[in-house]
């Protein structure tokens, strides 16, 4: 596949618009890098869930909260009834449900990877530019909290801060900038005595300086990749936390609490607990699948770190 | 050896006391007035203000941790709210179910994720590693309470195979809850307990060792591909060793490293996950626990359980490293 673009850049070379064809050849290769099917696949399942989540209160057919108790726990009618997917035992309709989680699920994973990455890469930017005694604490810090099972700690700050958006993504941060900080302080500890480092402070520019357009600007790849992974891993915990009760206040309809009232009614309706799950496994799996393909390609190191999760 | 030992301990010790320090904040960043909280909603200020003399909550808060702590040390976490008995109690008697629970996942995802792993690395891109790639996806982005609650809908609520919650049939288990069901019952040659306790830790055990099967072929899979391009395999193959000896006994035994390290590092993972695993299973373990803790707001009950889980995630992983400068001496002299 890569050879034949290659044997027709090689051809190129003898005619007069060589230059052209190998510029083609060459934006065709970089194109194609990219095309891979893990990414289509994973691209094309994140693109969805965006789309769903931006566009839910035009494609929703009904308010996700208006409940019908006449109208309690239907069955699927599948594409061509009023509630395609059933309703739940409130009469509220699945389907809308469903894209207005899509929706809630988007806001707190996107929420809780971009404040992550801020936190954890410049705390991790800081201890390894700094290193030393700055260093010695950060690091006690970040192993204090990783000395906390995964979802523990999460689980700890909801049972005391209590239900509510702001608590939820303290509690799912809590433990996701801890990867950016290893893999941003690993990076500013080789990267502090590089000669351009060394250059720009001769030149008399200040830390704060030369961590952000020095340091910094490094990191982009990593982070990119550890942040879609931190993303997947956001979702499932949010949702594990909405299961156990302890994520948004009720009244938001998420697909963790959906699951959790499917679970209640699990022996006379099926659907209440298949529908939501497979949006949280679908959603997962898109945005593994998008990791692994993004990491083959930006940051092969990251390989060997093996799981996507935590 | 002695020495490496002494600087392990000498760095964990720190670390515990600032996972009490963290707890400790952390419930005093409860909103409301912890007395208050704790007592019924019918407690009179007077009551108030003495249940906050007597747990000390009008010291300063240095002195209220340094309380905490010495009590963390003794083992005394307190005493339940919902249930009158000492916390640390509560806490031992779930925790041989938990224990179980763990060990039988573990178990089912070593079994099936290294041969899967060693299977797809051994020839990449072949339908083996198709195959083997799709069941570490899986794993890895199933989510453990729905995975339960779809068996529980279709292996219990549809076949009828298999008891959909608890650890035991009432009248065929004897002993304790507080007991390792399975070993116990076939210890003491009582096999159809025994049979009785596996039908009910199958399904959780699947639930729970799914997101472990998928990590630990993931990376099985990349260690052994690592491995495959070794001098020593090459080596190896050209003095004749069969492809099968080749695999399992040349190249997994130098790509186990890797699958240690990551097993170690994500029991936490199966640790936390058994927590909502156990609840989907009604599971008599101390994830299960907890959430009914969290349920109650039963908070000496919350706290033990949580520094109870976390301690025992530090000392698993205290051990993995010392076990670890046992086998590769390597890591003993690192800085």
């Amino acid at each position: 596949m890569r050879s034949s673009s290659d044997v027709a850049a090689g051809l190129g070379a003898a005619s007069p618009s060589a230059a052209a064809r190998r510029r083609a050849g060459r934006a065709g290769r970089a194109i194609r890098a990219w095309l891979k099917p893990k990414i289509i696949l994973g691209g094309g399942i994140v693109l969805t869930l965006v789309f769903v989540g931006v566009l839910a209160p035009w494609i929703a057919p009904f308010d996700p909260n208006a409940q019908n108790l006449a109208m309690a726990l239907k069955p699927p009618e599948w594409l061509f009834g009023v509630h395609v997917l059933g309703t739940d035992p409130l009469g509220r309709d699945i389907l809308s449900r469903l894209f207005y989680g899509a929706r809630v699920s988007l806001v707190i994973a996107v929420m809780v990877v971009l404040i992550s990455g801020v936190v954890g890469i410049g705390l991790g930017a800081v201890s390894g530019y700094f290193a030393g005694a700055t260093d010695f604490a950060i690091q006690k810090f970040v192993e204090v909290v990783w000395a906390f099972p995964p979802l523990l700690l999460a689980i700890a700050i909801m049972a005391f801060l209590g239900q509510g958006l702001d608590n939820l993504i303290l509690a799912l941060v809590m433990q996701r900038w801890i990867s950016y900080c290893r893999v941003a302080r690993g990076q500013a500890l080789s990267l502090r005595h590089r000669e351009f480092v060394e250059a720009a402070r001769a030149l008399g520019a200040s830390h704060a300086r030369i961590i952000l357009r020095h340091i910094l600007p490094n990191l982009f790849q990593s982070a990119v990749v550890i942040g879609t992974f931190a993303m997947a891993s956001a979702i499932i915990s949010e949702a594990a936390l909405s299961f156990l009760g302890l994520g948004v206040p009720p009244e938001i309809p998420t697909w963790g609490s959906m699951l959790a009232d499917g679970r209640t009614y699990i022996s006379t309706s099926w659907w209440l607990a298949l529908f939501p799950g497979l949006c949280i496994f679908f959603t997962v799996l898109g945005i593994n699948l998008l990791g692994d393909g993004l990491r083959d390609i930006l940051d092969p190191r990251l390989k060997r770190s093996g799981s996507g999760i935590g | 050896m002695i020495a490496y030992l002494f600087r392990r301990v000498a760095g964990t010790v720190p670390v515990i006391l600032l996972i009490s320090l963290l707890v400790f904040l952390l419930i005093h960043a409860a909103p409301g007035d912890p007395a208050a909280l704790l007592l019924s909603d019918e407690a009179s200020p007077q009551d108030i203000a003495d249940a906050r003399h007597r747990w000390g909550l009008d010291q300063p808060i240095y002195v209220q941790y340094l309380r905490f702590l010495l009590n963390v040390l003794r083992g005394n976490f307190g005493t339940s709210f919902r249930y009158s008995d000492p916390v640390i109690r509560l806490i031992g008697e779930r925790v041989p179910a938990t224990i179980e629970l763990a060990l039988v996942s573990l178990a089912i995802a070593i079994a099936l994720g290294i041969p899967l792993g060693v299977w797809a690395g051994a020839k990449p891109n072949s339908w083996a590693d198709n195959l083997g790639s799709f069941f570490g996806f899986f794993g890895i982005s199933m989510p453990s309470f729905w995975f339960a609650i779809m068996l529980i809908l279709v292996v219990s609520g549809y076949f009828h195979w298999l008891p959909s919650s608890g650890r035991s049939t009432y009248g065929i288990s004897h002993g304790t809850a507080s007991d390792f069901y399975i070993f116990q019952s076939l210890a003491e040659g009582d096999f159809r307990a025994a049979w009785d306790g596996i039908r009910h830790i199958i399904m959780p055990a699947i639930a729970l060792g799914t997101n472990m099967m998928g990590i630990i072929m993931r990376v099985t899979r990349s260690s052994v591909l690592e491995v495959m391009h070794e001098d020593y395999v090459r080596t190896a193959r050209a003095k004749g060793v069969g492809e099968r000896t080749l695999l399992w006994r040349h190249v997994l035994r130098n790509a186990l490293v890797p699958i240690i390290t990551v097993v170690g590092l994500e029991l936490g993972t199966l640790l936390s996950g058994s927590i909502i695993v156990e609840t989907v299973f009604a599971w008599p373990g101390s994830g299960s626990l907890l959430i009914s803790a969290i349920e109650s707001r039963d908070y000496p009950l919350i706290t033990g359980t949580v520094l109870t889980y976390t301690i025992a995630f530090v000392v698993i992983n205290f051990t993995i490293d010392i076990l670890y400068a046992m086998i590769d001496p390597r890591i003993r002299f690192e800085k």
